[in-house]
């Protein structure tokens, strides 16, 4: 292969990667959003408690990946429910301000609760053998690979759960009208929590692959990496799932291919002007419709 | 019955007031640590370094300050690991605590912000750590700040040493850097380097940045791989430097990296572990070559701490020792007669070498050590003088 498509095919699965990354944090505001058009600001504080999870698990547990990674995704989706349970619940006829302060209330929480515990940087072990095959003049390590395939597996099951299942048929019906419905017999409740549990889940499970492609981990790592899921889920098309997945692997590629193609000390300035002009074109989101305001 | 007791209690107390009154006189030093935040390993080892040299002092029955002795006494206030908290907690230790003098932050995106504060309260300030030439000069008019000193050589310096290094040591003819552009100290000294290898006939073949956050850096480094270099050049903090080269390693990546002050905490063998093996930094000192003066020093850090001291550990130490130096001598607890004693201080021998501020400069004339990462220590590999 050419030095020029081997570059380029480098930077396709780097922007892949990260993608896949955003693509699962980007899934739990979307749910959110979706059943109680609330944003959860404190979502990208549960996927660095996720990560804290597989670090505890790796370390004190001395679990393999597989235990390590279905114990991350439990543990943070119990936290998700608790969060709901505790924080949100009692403001769900509130004005929507006073759940996003609380949001943002309870991200600075546990910010601030897992520094207390870990001060210092924390180093998750490696898990996996780790090796990197040279296929004509492209790396690919199996980390990216596990990182990528795991990562779209989780949509798909996601996505057939949403679309497929009777839980996922009343998530659907939830987000389409809040009075009706708990008429007809769905438990509101319940299928609250339940979003809450899986997309705290999938950041858990972000949280462990997050922590193995990048493993010095510290209590501050969810503020930035929770804002570029937000935006990837708004770019998509905040409430729909497919939207999130499409906007979280746009971000990630626009954020590679700019400081691949161009001085990297442009990359953060130009990709957010690409996603603006984006929003721009589709106030949206690339799947998003407009939601109708019914009196 | 009552009346003797109440006796007794009045005469306790007034005993206990004729004994406050009586003490000598306290001298009150600030120091501004990054105990959170982004680096706390910076923020600890200052800390530490701090404690032990005021408690050798107060031990050994005060500073002698004129005709008596005072008892130092310490203030230490914590930045979080933001520039605003720093300059925050400048303020506060000159207006609220009244201390003489301060040390700290370490960290040149800290340390610049607290120093303009404390220039423009005429307060000295000494910052063990900042190596970025801006902290001890004026943004108006370039010229050295009165009250702002630092215990560690400049970056100029350390670009040259390195720039030098990677040329006649490793042979490297042509370099790489990354370094995060968001950070005063990663950004000169990589702008540094770019000019003094260059000069001295190398060849920059890819200068990539990245901002402070950021975790993944796969775009740069393929760009890296890309440009094929000898050495790659990562000025770096060390919670950071990790990362980069595991990811450069996974995309395949084999050259030897080198680094500089900001890669000598041991928490970067902790995050790093045998990632690391084998490359070089420049540092302030080498705890496995230390002069006597440092022998006791790391002895005594150790048997305090339980870990040997870092270079940020020991410039603290320093920092302090200018400080006594410069107080004993002023012969007055006076904010402005300890800077006048300072800048006039002879050559100083600390732990991190001889130092000495020349007439027209904030910054001491020093010499550089460059360590090597060898089976998960820190050693000594060669000297770099001025």
């Amino acid at each position: 292969m050419s030095e020029g498509i081997v570059y380029w095919l480098q930077q396709v699965l780097n922007a892949l990667q990260l993608g896949s990354i955003y693509a699962l944090i980007a899934l739990g505001y979307t749910m959110v959003y979706g059943i109680l058009t609330m944003i959860n600001f404190a979502h990208g504080d549960v996927f660095m408690v996720g990560a804290f999870f597989c670090f505890l698990a790796a370390v004190y547990l001395g679990l393999p990946f597989v235990p390590t990674l279905l114990l991350t995704m439990l543990g943070a989706a119990l936290l998700g429910v608790m969060i709901e349970r505790l924080a949100y619940k009692p403001l769900r006829h509130a004005p929507r301000v006073s759940a996003i302060i609380t949001a943002l209330g309870v991200g600075i929480f546990l910010e601030n609760f897992t520094l207390a515990l870990a001060p210092y940087p924390k180093n998750i072990p490696m898990l996996l053998e780790n090796v990197t095959w040279n296929l004509g003049g492209v790396s690919l390590s199996s980390l990216q690979l596990i990182i990528i395939l795991l990562s779209l597996g989780l949509m798909f099951l996601l996505d057939f759960v949403v679309h497929r299942t009777p839980v996922g048929m009343a998530m659907r019906a939830i987000s389409w009208d809040k009075t009706f419905v708990p008429l007809m017999g769905v438990p509101v409740d319940l299928i609250i929590s339940i979003t809450f549990a899986i997309g705290a889940g999938l950041a858990g499970a972000a949280g462990t692959m997050y922590g193995l492609a990048y493993p010095v981990i510290d209590p501050y790592m969810g503020i930035m990496v929770g804002w570029k899921a937000f935006i990837s889920a708004v770019v998509g098309g905040i409430g729909n799932i497919r939207g999130a997945m499409i906007g979280a692997y746009i971000l990630g590629g626009v954020e590679i291919m700019v400081a691949a193609f161009l001085p990297s000390t442009y990359r953060d300035f130009v990709a957010f002007t690409l996603l603006l002009l984006l929003l721009i074109v589709r106030p949206y989101g690339i799947l998003g419709s407009p939601r109708i305001q019914k009196v | 019955m009552r009346k003797t007791l109440s006796l007794l209690l009045f005469s306790v107390l007034v005993s206990l007031g004729v004994a406050a009154w009586g003490a000598e006189k306290t001298l009150k030093l600030g120091v501004i640590a990054e105990l959170t935040g982004d680096m706390p390993a910076v923020g600890a080892s200052c800390r530490n370094a701090a404690e032990m040299a005021v408690k050798e002092i107060n031990d050994a029955g005060g500073l002698p300050v004129g005709k008596e002795k005072m008892k130092v006494q310490l203030v230490v206030e914590d930045n979080a690991g933001k520039a605003d908290q720093s300059a925050a907690a400048a303020q506060k230790l000159i207006t609220q605590d009244e201390v003489l003098a301060i040390v700290g932050p370490n960290a040149s995106r800290y340390a610049i912000p607290a120093s303009e504060i404390a220039e423009s309260s005429e307060t000295v300030l000494i910052t063990p750590w900042s190596t970025n030439p801006k902290t001890t000069l004026d943004a108006n008019t370039n010229q050295p700040k009165k009250y702002v000193f630092r215990a560690c050589f400049i970056d100029p310096f350390q670009g040259g040493v390195l720039a030098r290094f990677a040329l006649e040591n490793l042979k490297a003819k042509k370099a790489a850097v990354l370094y995060d552009v968001a950070s005063d100290y990663n950004k000169g000294i990589a702008e540094v380097f770019r000019e003094k290898y260059e000069k001295l006939g190398g060849k920059i073949v890819a200068f990539e940045t990245y901002t402070t956050t950021d975790k993944d850096f796969s775009a740069q480094l393929t760009k890296i791989k890309d440009a094929k270099p000898d050495v790659i050049f990562l000025p770096n903090y060390y919670s950071e430097v990790p990362l980069q080269v595991q990811q450069a390693k996974r995309l395949g990546i084999d050259v030897p990296f080198i680094g500089s002050d900001s890669w000598g905490s041991n928490e970067l063998l902790t995050l790093g572990g045998a990632d690391l093996n084998g490359y070089y930094f420049s540092t302030h000192y080498a705890a496995d070559n230390a002069a006597p003066v440092a022998k006791k020093f790391i002895e005594d850090y150790e048997k305090t701490y339980g870990a040997k001291p870092d270079d940020v550990a020991a410039l603290t130490y320093d920092a302090f020792g200018l400080l006594f130096g410069s107080i004993k001598s002023a012969g007055k607890a006076d904010r402005e007669a300890i800077r006048a004693a300072l800048s006039t201080l002879p050559s100083y021998q600390g732990v991190t070498g001889d130092m000495k501020f020349q007439a027209d400069s904030r910054d001491p004339i020093k010499s550089a050590v460059i360590l090597q990462i060898k089976d998960g220590k820190f050693t000594y590999f060669t000297n770099a003088n001025p």
